[in-house]
């Protein structure tokens, strides 16, 4: 079996996750690549924590069932932070990646994971979808940084992904915001 | 030659797509979670002008079913999509539509029946529509879904047939679940199925007809026989559209996919997503020298039963996955096992064949799982003997 990545986003409904799932899939398809792509689903409210998974491999993926041990935890909720166990079954030398102001220094001590071999990963998405969207969807943009983090694809096949999906219901400057927001979320990626 | 277009798609818009291919004249449906997506956007196809089809908006799923079966009698290609409860309501009308021989293409998204309240994955609504006299093809992912829909509209609407065809995915795990598959070309699924001449239509007036009459018990009985008759029909039709579905899609289609059983002595049946889960670990037991085969039946109705003896034989000992309970049935097991041992018992194979039960409610099942049933099949195979004839996979004892 070719390399396969299993990620898990942990954030709150509505934020976006299921549509930055699909994106990052719209990316791995692009690269002729193999991926799933499922959210768990609770008793489904606006704002309530929510799971999603993504898987990509080069190889077909036979398996069927949640992701308990990723590689990649994406955190597109800073204030699940305590409230969640984000690196649950985490890999020993995997990757955790949260959408927040704080350093990863910081990040680094919340979660326990000092002296770890966990990468840990940083950038404040909120503020620039605030700032590049004028609303409060940070998950599409953890993509730059997931990719900043793990070249798990090219970042221009998500531009391209984006231009192509968004661009089926939005207008013309709102998917070139997101594509810039993308881009601007990939550049300031901190680790530590 | 093969012309298809790599896709991201979730099962239930894979069976949207499905749908607008096929160009229904009538779909009549009421949205269901997690059934919604098919017809959310199927209806999206409609508003957009991209099929043809009257789109019924109706009350409930006994109104849709019985949309469809008024449709159906006036001669249209029919089809509709629900899950779970919605599947229960419609119960009466299911059993009428195939009692009339109509031959209505329905999706279904697995999903447990109430109580407890829950939307997720379990085999329970379609199992309950066992009965039912429609003919059941299970897919395991996405891609299966959407090929098995497009089968299902020749397999239901031929001339030995005229049967009812329900295609079921599991409820998220395939139902929402994003992954890549292929798309045929508008044009092939076209050809595929060809148009629809009802052979009686109520509409036709030149030659009026009675549908659903007044059947004492001087006819009724002659009647059953004859649906009982076309069921059994069913399993060659099914056999050589999924081969003549293999020249246009690259994908052939038969009555089990088989994984490693040609020398095997161990097996495990499961349907549906699961599937992919135990050939995953069914490779796994291989590398480690466990000469054990997995059978994914895709036709649950009419039930393969001389094919399943023919893929037994030889093995020493099988484990049956259900996904739901047959109440009440020997020990609380699970319909396809049931199934499974009856056809086994009336070849005169003596196979062990034991039954677990998983996944209730969307209980999800891992690999270990399978590592136990192997290991619980090995002891069986080594002492002779049957501890549990029905186990639990994954439950807080």
């Amino acid at each position: 079996m070719g390399k396969l990545t299993e990620i898990r986003w942990h954030g709150r409904a509505g934020q976006g996750v299921v549509t930055a799932g699909e994106l990052l899939a719209g990316a791995a398809l692009e690269e002729d690549k193999y991926f799933q792509s499922f959210p768990d689903y609770g008793p489904e409210r606006m704002g309530a924590p929510i799971k999603a998974y993504t898987r990509i491999s080069d190889e077909p993926i036979d398996v069927h069932y949640q992701i308990l041990s990723p590689e990649v935890v994406v955190v597109v909720n800073p204030n699940l932070l305590g409230i969640v166990d984000v690196t649950e079954g985490l890999a020993g030398n995997g990757i955790v990646i949260v959408n927040t102001p704080e350093p990863p220094k910081k990040i680094r001590q919340v979660l326990g994971l000092k002296g770890s071999k966990v990468r840990v990963f940083t950038v404040d998405a909120t503020a620039i979808a605030l700032e590049m969207l004028k609303r409060n969807i940070p998950a599409t943009l953890m993509i730059g940084a997931i990719i900043r983090a793990t070249k798990l694809v090219e970042l221009d096949n998500v531009v391209h992904v984006i231009r192509e999906k968004l661009g089926a219901k939005l207008r013309g400057e709102i998917v070139e915001a997101n594509v810039k927001a993308l881009h601007r979320a990939y550049e300031k990626v901190q680790e530590g | 030659m093969v012309v298809s277009t790599k896709m991201a798609l979730d099962g239930a818009h894979a069976a949207a797509r499905a749908m607008q291919q096929i160009n229904p004249d009538v779909l009549a449906a009421y949205p269901i979670t997690p059934q919604t997506a098919i017809v959310q956007t199927f209806s999206q196809y409609v508003a957009d002008g991209e099929v043809d089809t009257e789109f019924i908006a109706v009350e409930s799923e006994h109104a849709a079913m019985s949309a469809c079966v008024g449709a159906a009698a006036a001669g249209g290609r029919v089809m509709t999509a629900t899950a779970a409860n919605g599947l229960a309501l419609m119960w009466e009308i299911v059993y009428i539509a195939a009692s009339m021989r109509l031959p209505i293409v329905m999706a279904v998204v697995n999903r447990a029946l109430s109580a407890p309240l829950n939307i997720h994955c379990d085999h329970s609504d379609s199992m309950g529509a066992r009965e039912a006299g429609w003919i059941q093809l299970y897919s395991e992912t996405a891609q299966e879904a959407y090929d098995n829909l497009i089968q299902a509209v020749r397999i239901a609407e031929h001339p030995d047939l005229l049967l009812p065809v329900m295609v079921m995915q599991d409820g998220f795990i395939t139902g929402h679940g994003l992954e890549r598959m292929e798309v045929l070309e508008d044009s092939a699924v076209r050809d595929f199925i060809g148009t629809y001449k009802a052979k009686y239509s109520l509409l036709d007036i030149d030659h009026p007809i009675t549908f659903g009459a007044w059947d004492m018990y001087d006819y009724y009985f002659e009647h059953k026989r004859q649906q009982t008759d076309a069921m059994s029909k069913a399993m060659k039709v099914i056999v050589d559209v999924g081969e003549e579905f293999g020249k246009i899609s690259g994908r052939s289609y038969g009555i089990f996919d088989a994984y490693a059983m040609d020398d095997a002595e161990l097996a495990i049946i499961v349907l549906s997503s699961t599937a992919g889960t135990a050939r995953t670990s069914v490779k796994e037991l291989r590398a480690e020298g466990v000469k054990i085969g997995l059978l994914k039946p895709r036709v649950f109705r009419p039930f393969p039963a001389q094919e399943f003896v023919d893929a037994l034989k030889g093995v020493k000992a099988v484990a049956v996955l259900d996904r739901s309970i047959s109440f009440g049935a020997m020990d609380g097991a699970g319909p396809l096992f049931l199934e499974v041992c009856a056809a086994l018992f009336a070849a005169g194979l003596k196979t062990k064949v034991v039954n677990y039960i998983y996944g209730l409610g969307g209980r999800d099942i891992f690999p270990q799982h399978f590592a136990q049933v192997a290991s619980d099949l090995q002891d069986i195979t080594a002492t002779g003997k049957v501890k549990s004839l029905v186990s639990y996979l994954g439950l807080r004892e």
